[in-house]
């Protein structure tokens, strides 16, 4: 028996002493409840008498957003409503019925009074209308004692004054959601309000907890079934903080307008501080619309159109760049040595490498070519032959410094970080080797090549100035002015930089430039800037043999990107912009005019004058701003008519 | 030697039905019932929508319990491996695939219920190391490598709960571990150290606080202030602490009586149905009720106790232990989080708690506690 013990698996007296530490924590339990339940439950029960005491969060407002010049953008408006409280009313029907004659209350609007009002606790106010007028408003203020159990109240709704124009920059506010609440850490008390509004979108989402402020308290006195009695005190909420961006509401919607009619997205920036000026994305949508809630009839258009109005494509889009792209390829081939400005290449419409051909735009070709006429007419063949010389790693490393291929520090959601291949890209997304041919497509900004508005400006700024320019949106929060410091020099020699603004120059101002037409003729304000054309689909030999089809025969989505990015004053840089019109089919058509007038609004502040304009564009400008003044005058006659 | 059997046999085909440890299944039946009446009550007398779901979940689960109860051990025990990896498995698949709630992965929707592997993964692992110990020869147990096998199979679980986040499921994955591991004979030695390491994580997390190299998220920090001190956050977790321990002393000695909780009824009180529960329990029935709740959930561990140390097998004496074990962290922490003792961390109340996957798994580890005993070595 006692041999047999000892090899006994029995895990006896671990078991007891297992037991002898649970009968020890059960005991605590014990002693707890008798503590709590027992010897302190006199003291609970009083408190809980005093728990009548409820407390009520009260929202704060909502900090404001304004633009460079102090003008709101983000405002919050009193919103008129009144509130039924059933019990108070007696007979709930007469009233309402009596309402319906003061105000516009439909019968499908008091059906769903009366059947809240049923649901609902009889103390408990129920909203009738909101949103109502002034006139309205006061109808029934007016009314009070004939209107029992009516009560005026007024609430604060977030508005958005331009409507369309600031709708992906400033973005929206919109009730919280459940998906919201699901990826906070630790959400705001003030989440337990049903339908708060939280930002969704652009600046309000990206400094939701700026804007916001914190929550006061109210206490009150509940009875025992829950109604209030009273209230004992209030703590006041902390309003939110409010924020003033750099952009500038003129040139902003001026910029809207003109891309209108358009898929399209424009960027205008300071090239010494990185400030954003405007920035604008088309088709655009009002984002009052979403304050309460959109409906599903205004929205599914808004999601399903192929023009994508609710993206912002200024920092969400990612397009080739095109030739736009060959300043990068010209600067780093210029750095490393292996290209002299002066010197000449042959292009002769095509070339030829491992079997392939790559073609330039131009089918004759442009025969001897150096730097400053391979930028001027954007020759395809010119930049073949020096990616290939350079190889990929440089052009990445150098499209890399002049801010391609990244994301930027500024408040807006949904960035693009674009794209700037290398060998290890491709190998790690295809698994195939880095081609050749993939180094002379990257050459021109086309193969893998991708790069947002917001880029493209700030690689213009970069080029501009030799500096490490990065965007700001945020001029001050809470009327302290955000802190800025002088960009660093980025590294690259002040010759290549100026052969390549030589180029910029003569594509916009010399009689062979791609965008001669999109000129300044300010002697005072010369522009330059670079044109880009990049295809969406690839041209096969077939198709280039039977000749390209004329525009009006490619379905829209096939058509090629207009790209423009240019700065000015050239021998004073102030501002860069970048514009991509989706499908616009040539840069220097459809992109370089479009961006030439927000370049003119934004550095003559205002209308600019006609003289500016090149000779053979000045009636169309004419009859633009005649156009332009007698909308403004109409919309204003109407205002003093009201 | 109370449960030794005469005639040394195990019993087979119905004849197991007489050889259950029919005193746990009664009182397993009062506790869920007791389950059932809170779900009512706090529902405001009604059966939707909480009571019925419950109901219906508990009907499964003892189905479950009998038929998991009257299959062989060696069974379970030869199925073990494939239910870790499995239960391994789902937690990967939850984290990637998982639907959200309350800021956390935990759910799998599997169209009729939502699966919550965590639950199933603290049955699953008291079984593997069950299984271990069983094959392990006894003079290895406190060797290095023989311990870090152990340790290895219950870290992997926990620090796939701890990214869902959810620190309290993870808390009593470590717990259920280490108690077989305890049973098994490891040596005390392995477990002051484990203490101690605890306690330097605890002083570690404290003194880095505001420092560079700070190691939990500022909101962390604020719910410890907040346990330390509720009435910081007088309107977050501070709140229901105060209010939970309001509803818990005004009970008294004999409660406001069933459905009559004034705090219940006037929604001061949080999550209500789930871990909260044994508030509205207490507020309703008093100190006496609170007391016998606690006196059921005792007895349940002691006949798991009882039964794990009178097993000649054992796996089946391992396995037993060890559910046994983590039933009483179960309903421990949730008792004395509800108490203000320690700090709230998301631990259901056994049986009681509105939950499905909880419900299922609590009732299946019974019934592996029922086979371990009914097949037990005469």
């Amino acid at each position: 028996m006692h041999g047999r013990k000892d090899h006994s698996p029995r895990i006896t007296r671990r078991g007891l002493m297992l037991l002898g530490i649970q009968f020890g924590v059960i005991g605590t339990l014990g002693w707890r409840m008798r503590q709590l339940q027992v010897e302190q439950s006199d003291q609970y029960r009083l408190l809980a008498e005093e728990n009548r005491i409820n407390i009520r969060l009260i929202a704060p407002e909502r900090g404001q957003i304004f633009d460079s010049r102090g003008v709101l953008v983000a405002r919050n408006q009193p919103n008129y409503r009144i509130v039924m409280v059933r019990e108070q009313a007696e007979n709930v029907e007469q009233v309402l019925d009596r309402l319906a004659r003061l105000i516009n209350l439909s019968d499908a609007d008091k059906r769903d009074v009366l059947e809240d009002m049923y649901k609902r606790s009889p103390f408990l106010p129920v909203t009738v209308k909101q949103h109502m007028s002034w006139e309205e408003f006061a109808l029934v203020a007016a009314n009070g004692p004939s209107l029992p159990g009516v009560i005026t109240d007024v609430g604060l709704n977030r508005n958005y004054p331009f409507n369309e124009t600031y709708a992906h920059l400033v973005g929206y506010v919109g009730p919280v959601s459940e998906r919201d609440l699901s990826r906070m850490e630790d959400p705001d008390p003030l989440f337990q309000i049903p339908r708060f509004p939280i930002g969704k979108t652009g600046v309000e989402r990206t400094l939701e907890n700026t804007l916001r402020g914190s929550a006061g308290i109210r206490r009150i006195e509940v009875n025992a079934t829950g109604r209030v009695m009273r209230e004992l005190g209030r703590d006041e909420a902390t309003p939110g903080k409010d924020v003033q961006l750099t952009v500038e509401t003129g040139l902003q919607e001026y910029a809207r307008k003109r891309l209108a009619g358009e898929s399209a997205a424009a960027v205008v920036m300071d090239v010494n501080t990185g400030d954003i000026k405007a920035m604008a994305s088309a088709p655009g949508f009002n984002p009052n619309s979403f304050v309460l809630g959109i409906s599903n009839a205004e929205w599914e258009p808004l999601r399903d159109s192929k023009y994508r109005p609710l993206s912002d494509k200024s920092v969400s889009g990612a397009y080739p760049p095109g030739s736009t792209f060959k300043m990068a390829v010209a600067l780093a081939a210029l750095e490393e040595g292996l290209l002299e400005p002066d010197e000449t290449i042959v292009c002769r419409g095509f070339i030829e490498l491992g079997g392939r051909r790559f073609h330039c735009w131009k089918r004759g070709g442009h025969g001897r070519v150096d730097l400053d006429k391979s930028l001027e007419q954007s020759c395809d063949v010119y930049y073949y032959e020096i990616a290939r010389r350079v190889g990929i790693e440089k052009i990445a490393a150098m499209a890399r410094r002049l801010g391609m291929g990244q994301e930027f520090d500024i408040p807006l959601s949904a960035m693009s970080s674009g794209l700037i291949p290398d060998k290890a890209y491709k190998l790690r997304l295809f698994g195939e080797k880095w081609k050749i041919g993939d180094t002379l497509n990257a050459g021109i900004g086309q193969g893998f090549v991708l790069a947002s508005p917001i880029q493209l400006a700030v690689m213009t700024a970069r080029l501009a100035t030799g500096r490490a320019v990065l965007p700001n949106l945020v001029y001050s929060l809470d009327g302290v002015p955000a802190r800025r410091t002088e960009a660093p020099d980025l590294g690259i020699s002040a010759s290549a930089l100026d052969y390549v603004r030589e180029g910029m120059y003569s594509v916009v101002n010399s009689e062979q430039g791609t965008a001669r037409k999109s000129r300044i003729a300010d002697r005072n304000n010369l522009m330059a800037g670079k044109t880009g054309t990049s295809q969406v689909r690839g041209i096969t030999m077939a198709q280039r043999e039977a000749g390209l089809p004329d525009k009006d025969e490619v379905p829209w989505e096939n058509r090629d990107h207009a790209l423009f990015v240019c700065y000015a004053p050239y021998d004073k840089p102030k501002y860069a912009v970048a514009v991509v019109v989706e499908h616009g089919d040539s840069g220097s058509g459809t992109a370089a005019p479009i961006a030439r007038d927000i370049m003119m609004r934004a550095l003559y502040d205002g209308e600019p004058p006609l003289a500016a304009y090149p000779p053979a564009e000045r009636n169309r400008i004419r009859a633009e701003q005649e156009r332009a003044r007698a909308a403004e005058l109409a919309t204003q006659q109407n205002g003093e008519g009201q | 030697m109370s449960y030794f059997d005469g005639s040394g046999r195990v019993p087979t085909g119905f004849a197991k039905v007489l050889y259950l440890n029919w005193p746990l299944v009664v009182l397993v039946v009062a506790v869920s019932v007791t389950g059932f009446l809170m779900l009512y009550s706090v529902a405001g007398g009604s059966y939707d929508p909480w009571a019925r779901a419950q109901m219906i979940r508990f009907g499964v689960g003892f189905v479950a319990m009998f038929v998991i109860a009257f299959i062989h051990i060696r069974v379970w025990r030869r199925v073990t491996p494939i239910v870790y990896i499995f239960s391994v498995i789902l937690l990967i698949v939850v984290y990637f695939f998982g639907t959200e709630g309350m800021g956390a992965q935990r759910w799998i929707n599997l169209g009729f219920m939502q699966l919550q592997p965590s639950e199933v993964m603290k049955v699953a692992l008291i079984m593997a190391l069950a299984m271990y110990y069983d094959w392990l020869p006894r003079e290895k147990v406190s060797r290095p490598f023989w311990v870090a096998v152990p340790l290895l199979l219950t870290l992997v679980p926990m620090a796939l709960v701890l990214i869902q986040p959810d620190l309290g499921t993870a808390i009593l994955l470590a717990a259920g571990g280490g108690v077989v591991m305890f049973l098994a004979g490891v040596s005390l030695w392995y477990f002051g150290a484990a203490l101690a390491v605890a306690g330097g994580l605890v002083a570690a997390v404290f003194i880095s606080r505001g420092t560079s190299w700070q190691l939990l998220k500022d909101y962390q920090y604020r719910r410890i202030d907040t346990f330390l001190d509720p009435s910081l956050d007088p309107l977050g977790a501070g709140y229901h602490i105060t209010q939970s321990k309001i509803a818990l002393g005004s009970g008294g000695l004999s409660g406001r009586g069933f459905m009559q909780g004034p705090q219940s009824r006037l929604n001061f009180l949080p999550e209500k149905q789930t871990d909260f529960i044994f508030t509205t329990f207490a507020e309703e029935f008093g100190f006496v009720g609170s007391i016998s709740l606690l006196a059921i959930y005792t007895a349940i561990v002691v006949f798991a106790v009882v039964s794990a140390i009178n097993n000649r097998d054992r796996f089946g004496a391992l396995l037993t232990g060890g559910l046994g074990a983590t039933f009483f962290f179960f309903f421990a922490v949730n008792m004395a989080m509800v108490m203000g003792l320690v700090p709230v961390v998301g631990v259901p109340l056994p049986l009681v708690s509105y939950g499905g996957t909880a419900m299922l798994v609590l009732l299946g580890a019974f019934g592996l506690i029922q086979s371990a005993h009914i097949h037990r070595p005469r």
